[in-house]
Parts: structure tokens; C-alpha cells; sequence
């Protein structure tokens, strides 16, 4: 299976039972917190999918970073940087680090503070009471639902390949995916929102610790050999004793980092140098801006808003939040760009980490970062099965089949919703259709559409439900149109333009479609009158 | 101090925060100080002024705007 080889970025075979261990241990210990968290779940839905709005800042901080890590941070991320550059760590310092933080406070916490009085679970339910309309509450889950569930799919796929590459093939991709979504739905069907919150704090401390021993391993393995190069010039040996004052841990670090650069240097002088016609100004600002936007109204996130357990919780964790990002990324995308420093030639398909940590480290080591980069994708699948569930069963079943559940049938429900949504996930992931992975990779600029709407929503009280639908409605349509229609060459006075392309003049079209949504929002707004069911003080939060 | 001068304070302080974590003017900067970019130097610098501002803001802004009290 050359396939699964470069998977596993040429693992060698005799490692496959050693790594499959490493990572069934790692879901076993999974499994085993969902199961303490079971035993202090209590039986109602606002346990089941807010932990009884509990969470300290600790697990908030971690529970929010690990959903939000997939495997971008240990794939697709250190690839770009070996490819393009390491200036995806300034996309990612902005994006996640301070505009995430920014509206970590301007949505997160005023629904914080709306939920802790009207006991909100999902933002389609805080909408659709605050407008008294369930078609309002119906739309915004139907259209979260339709950009999550690909999503879900692709880390499905994501983890079955990861799978495929680690045991050389001996487990299919169809077992890998199976064996990912059964742990799945074992420790979030039993324990929720707390299962998933312990376990993803588990899994942050893990990828971060990883990556840092991988940088640590990395410069060390470059760095002795050249201190000792350098020693040898001197014609003095007696110069190698370990911890001199000459060669402290500084000047190895420093030496290393100077050589893994200093292949760029002579043959790609740019390579380095801020910007490129990769990273515009336009991709860097639509990047950030959209990714950020869209990451808030992911089901997985925005509930989180709903989850701390005083309002200390989310002071902390928004300050926190900036150093956190460049603790991971910074080092995950710099070994990437070290990687081409070092003249690591990356095969077609592989991903540079895998190659440069089988280069450089043990084979043990660099399936324990695969296990990290499984990590990754199972803690936000975890938390986007829960809340896909909890949109699915509270958002759309009950109100539209079932508007007399009780509590307990409820919490029954969400369960069996976790069941149901994995499976056909599962199921849609084993087919691979093209379609449903182009929604999925276009997730962020979906959900970035939702995000404008809900901010005008939440702070100007005369928004009217007609509004809101339109706002949803318009943007999501320009959006999808963008997504699937064929670009066409139009002419529009004598200059052509690629109309239905996913970039104008180097912008992402999902920044037209958020300004097009506040607009229209804002505009219908202003010109329709509020319904008598419609209620804007149930988002005044004023002191009382 | 006057409330609405500290509100534009508050504002002016993030806007800058998010302008500047993007070194625009190192735009083709490939200078390397000790191993790495100067540019991601800036940002390190400036990921770490963006967490004392928002520790700043969490004692001092936080509840005052969404009309929560200040206790």
C-alpha cells in the first residue's frame, strides 16, 4: 500500500503494533474519562449539553482550543508553512488569537449573560425566542446543520487515513473511521458535554506538550552534530564537554535554528520574507477575518459561550487566549518551515510533519504525534456531535415533531441524536462524495454568514425576525451561489470579471457575504415593524 | 475619567491590538535575528502587549459595556 505509506510519512512497517498501541491506549483513556463523567451526570439536557453550566477556566480554555484544533494544526498547517511559508502563524495569531478573543467577548459573553437568565442551550433557540419564531429557530439550526455535518465527515475521513497510514494498512479506512466514531459515541453518548470537556482538556495538554518535545527533539538533533562540526574546527575535542560556557543550551538552540534556516538562505532568499504572491495582504485580512467570524457560530464553539461557570471564567479565558495560540502554533507551523530549510523532501500526498519527526526522532515519537494529530480531529468531532445532536433534537425535532418531550425523554432523545448523527456521518464518509467534501471545506465561510446577523441581533434591539431571515437567507444564498456555481467571465465596462469565483481582486467572496448579511438585517430591519410575539428585552442584559 | 472618552479609549486600544498583530510595515522584511524573522519576533512581542491589554480591559472595561453593572 504505497498509499498508506506516505501516510504515515514512510513509517517503517515493524512500528505499526507499537503505534496502533500507542493510539488505541490514547482512545482507551478517552473512554475511561467519559466514564467518571458519566457517573456525575445528572439525567436532564441542560447537564447532558452544558455540564449544568459548570465549567471552570481551566477546562473552558482547554475544551474551546482543542475543538477548535483539527488537523490543520499538524497537517495542513505545517505543510503550508514548508510550502509557502511560516506566515500562516501571523493568520492564525490574528484570526484566533485577537479576533477570536475580541468576539469571545462581543458574542460569547452577552450570550453568556442572556443564557445565564433565560437558560438557553442553542443559539437557533435564543433566536427563535427572542424573535417568537420557530421558523427562525428551524432556519438557523437547518443551516448549521448543513455546513456541519460535512465537517464532521471530513475529520471522520481524516482520522480513518490517519489510521490507514499508522498501521501501514493493516486497518482499512472503513475500521479506522468505525473505530474512531464507536469510541465517539461511547464517551459522548454516556457523558456529554462533561465527558467531551475532560477529554478534550486531556487532549489540548497532549498536542501541546507533543509539539513542543518535537521542536525540543528536532533543533537538538540538528544542533548536536553542528556544535560538534563547529568543536572540530577548533581543533580542540576537549571544547565538546557538554554545558561549557561557550556552548551553552542557548548557543546549540541558536546554531540549530541558524542551520535549519540557513538552506533557505542561500536558495530561496524570499522564502522568509514577509508576504508573497501566496500570503496578499487581501488573503491574510479575508483569512483571518473570515475564519474568525465563522469559527463563533459553530455549533461546537457557540455553545461553549453557554457553558462557564461565572462570568471569572470567561474573564480569564479571553486573556489567556493569545498567549495559548502561540504556544501551539508557533512551534507547529515552524517546524513545518524548518522542514524546508533542511532540504526535507516531502512525497506527493504526505504531509511534511510525519517526514521531518521520522527524520529527526524515533519512530515512537512521531506516532505519538500522529496520536496527537488524532487528538485533534476526535475532540472536534466529539463536541460537534453533541451539539449537532442538541440542534438537531432541540432545534428541529422537538419543535417541528415532537413539542411535548419531557425532560427525561429529552436527554434519551439528545443521546439517540448522537447515535443517528455520527452514523450517517459515518456512513456519507465512507463514500467520499465530492460534493459534501467541497461543503465541508468551505464550513468556516458558512458559518462566518450567521455571525453578522446574530451581532446585530444581540445589540440593536429594533432587528425584527424579517430581518434576521433575510440577513440569513441573502448571504447564504450569495455564498452558496459562489460555492457552486462555475465561475463565468463576465464583461462589466470593458474589464472582465470572474463572476461566481470564490476571490474578487484576491478577496474572499464570504467577506461580501457577511457585509451583504448585516446589511440586509440591519436594512429589513429598519424598514419592517416587530411582530407583537417578538421580544427584544430578552436580550437586554442591563442590571436589575 | 469622562465615560464615553474612555469608551473610545477602550476601542482605539483594540483596534490597534488587531491592526498591528500583522507587522505591515515589515512587508518584505527578510531580515533573521537570532534564527527567526524579525516580523514574527514583532508578533510574538505583539501577541504578548495584546494579552496585557486584555487583562487590562477584563479589570477595568469588561462589564461596562454590555450594560452590566460594574460592581
Amino acid at each position: 500500500m504505497p498509499e498508506s505509506a506516505l501516510l504515515a510519512g514512510g513509517l517503517p512497517a515493524a512500528m505499526a503494533g507499537v503505534e496502533l498501541l500507542v493510539v488505541v491506549g490514547y482512545l482507551l483513556v478517552a473512554l475511561l474519562v467519559g466514564l467518571v463523567a458519566y457517573r456525575l451526570t445528572g439525567a436532564g439536557a441542560e447537564d447532558y449539553y452544558l455540564a449544568s453550566r459548570s465549567l471552570g477556566t481551566l477546562v473552558l480554555l482547554f475544551t474551546t482550543f482543542a475543538t477548535l484544533l483539527s488537523a490543520f494544526t499538524f497537517f495542513a498547517g505545517p505543510n503550508l508553512a514548508y510550502r509557502q511559508g511560516p506566515e500562516w502563524i501571523l493568520v492564525m495569531g490574528t484570526m484566533d488569537g485577537i479576533l477570536f478573543a475580541v468576539l469571545w467577548y462581543l458574542i460569547g459573553y452577552k450570550q453568556w449573560l442572556i443564557g445565564q437568565r433565560h437558560g438557553y442551550m442553542t443559539l437557533p433557540e435564543m433566536l427563535g425566542d427572542r424573535f417568537g419564531s420557530t421558523r427562525l429557530r428551524g432556519l438557523v439550526a437547518g443551516v448549521s446543520l448543513f455546513w456541519l455535518f460535512p465537517y464532521v465527515m471530513l475529520q471522520q475521513m481524516g482520522a480513518g487515513e490517519a489510521l490507514v497510514g499508522l498501521t501501514d494498512g493493516a486497518v482499512p479506512y472503513w475500521g479506522g473511521a468505525a473505530l474512531i466514531t464507536v469510541f465517539m459515541i461511547l464517551y459522548v453518548g454516556l457523558a456529554g458535554m462533561r465527558g467531551v470537556a475532560w477529554t478534550d482538556t486531556i487532549q489540548g495538554l497532549f498536542m501541546l506538550s507533543v509539539i513542543w518535545i518535537a521542536v525540543a527533539w528536532v533543533l537538538s538533533a540538528i544542533g548536536g552534530p553542528a556544535v560538534a562540526a563547529a568543536g572540530l574546527e577548533t581543533n580542540n575535542p576537549t571544547f565538546l564537554a557538554l554545558g561549557s560556557s561557550f556552548y551553552t543550551p542557548q548557543y546549540i538552540i541558536s546554531t540549530a535554528v541558524v542551520i535549519a534556516f540557513a538552506g533557505l538562505e542561500t536558495n530561496n532568499p524570499t522564502f522568509l520574507a514577509l508576504g508573497s504572491s501566496f500570503y496578499t495582504p487581501q488573503y491574510i485580512i479575508s483569512t483571518a477575518v473570515v475564519i474568525a467570524f465563522g469559527v463563533t457560530m459553530f455549533p461546537q464553539i457557540n455553545q461553549r459561550f453557554f457553558v462557564a461557570n461565572s462570568a471569572a471564567v470567561l474573564k480569564r479565558s479571553f486573556t489567556l487566549w493569545p498567549v495559548l495560540v502561540l504556544l501551539l502554533f508557533v512551534p507547529a507551523f515552524l517546524l513545518g518551515t524548518w522542514a524546508a530549510g533542511l532540504g526535507i523532501s516531502v512525497p506527493e500526498g504526505a504531509n511534511v510533519l510525519p517526514v521531518l519527526l521520522g527524520e529527526y526522532t524515533p519512530a515512537w515519537f512521531a506516532a505519538l504525534v500522529i496520536a496527537g494529530a488524532m487528538a485533534a480531529m476526535m475532540s472536534s468531532s466529539d463536541s460537534m456531535l453533541l451539539s449537532g445532536s442538541s440542534y438537531f433534537t432541540r432545534d428541529l425535532y422537538r419543535p417541528f415533531v415532537e413539542p411535548s418531550v419531557t425532560a427525561d425523554r429529552e436527554a434519551w432523545l439528545a443521546r439517540g441524536g448522537v447515535v443517528a448523527f455520527a452514523t450517517a456521518t459515518f456512513l456519507a464518509s465512507l463514500t467520499r462524495p465530492g460534493t459534501l467534501i467541497q461543503v465541508g471545506s468551505t464550513a468556516f465561510g458558512g458559518f462566518a454568514q450567521l455571525a453578522l446577523p446574530v451581532m446585530v441581533a444581540l445589540y440593536w434591539a429594533n432587528t425584527t425576525r424579517v430581518g434576521m431571515v433575510a440577513g440569513i437567507a441573502g448571504s447564504q444564498l450569495l455564498y452558496l451561489s459562489h460555492v457552486f456555481l462555475p465561475a463565468t467571465p463576465v464583461d462589466i465596462g470593458g474589464a472582465t470579471i470572474s463572476l461566481f469565483a470564490r476571490t474578487y481582486g484576491g478577496w474572499d467572496v464570504a467577506l461580501a457575504g457577511m457585509v451583504l448579511g448585516a446589511a440586509l438585517t440591519i436594512g429589513v430591519s429598519w424598514l419592517t415593524t416587530a411582530g407583537t410575539d417578538e421580544a427584544a428585552e430578552r436580550f437586554a442584559v442591563g442590571a436589575d | 475619567m469622562n465615560t464615553s472618552i474612555r469608551a473610545v479609549g477602550w476601542l482605539v486600544a483594540f483596534a490597534v491590538v488587531v491592526a498591528g498583530a500583522v507587522p505591515w510595515f515589515l512587508w518584505g522584511n527578510s531580515q533573521l535575528i537570532g534564527g527567526l524573522p524579525l516580523w514574527l519576533w514583532w508578533h510574538i512581542g505583539w501577541m504578548i502587549v495584546a494579552t496585557i491589554v486584555f487583562a487590562a480591559f477584563t479589570r477595568h472595561g469588561w462589564d461596562r459595556y454590555l450594560g452590566v453593572a460594574d460592581a
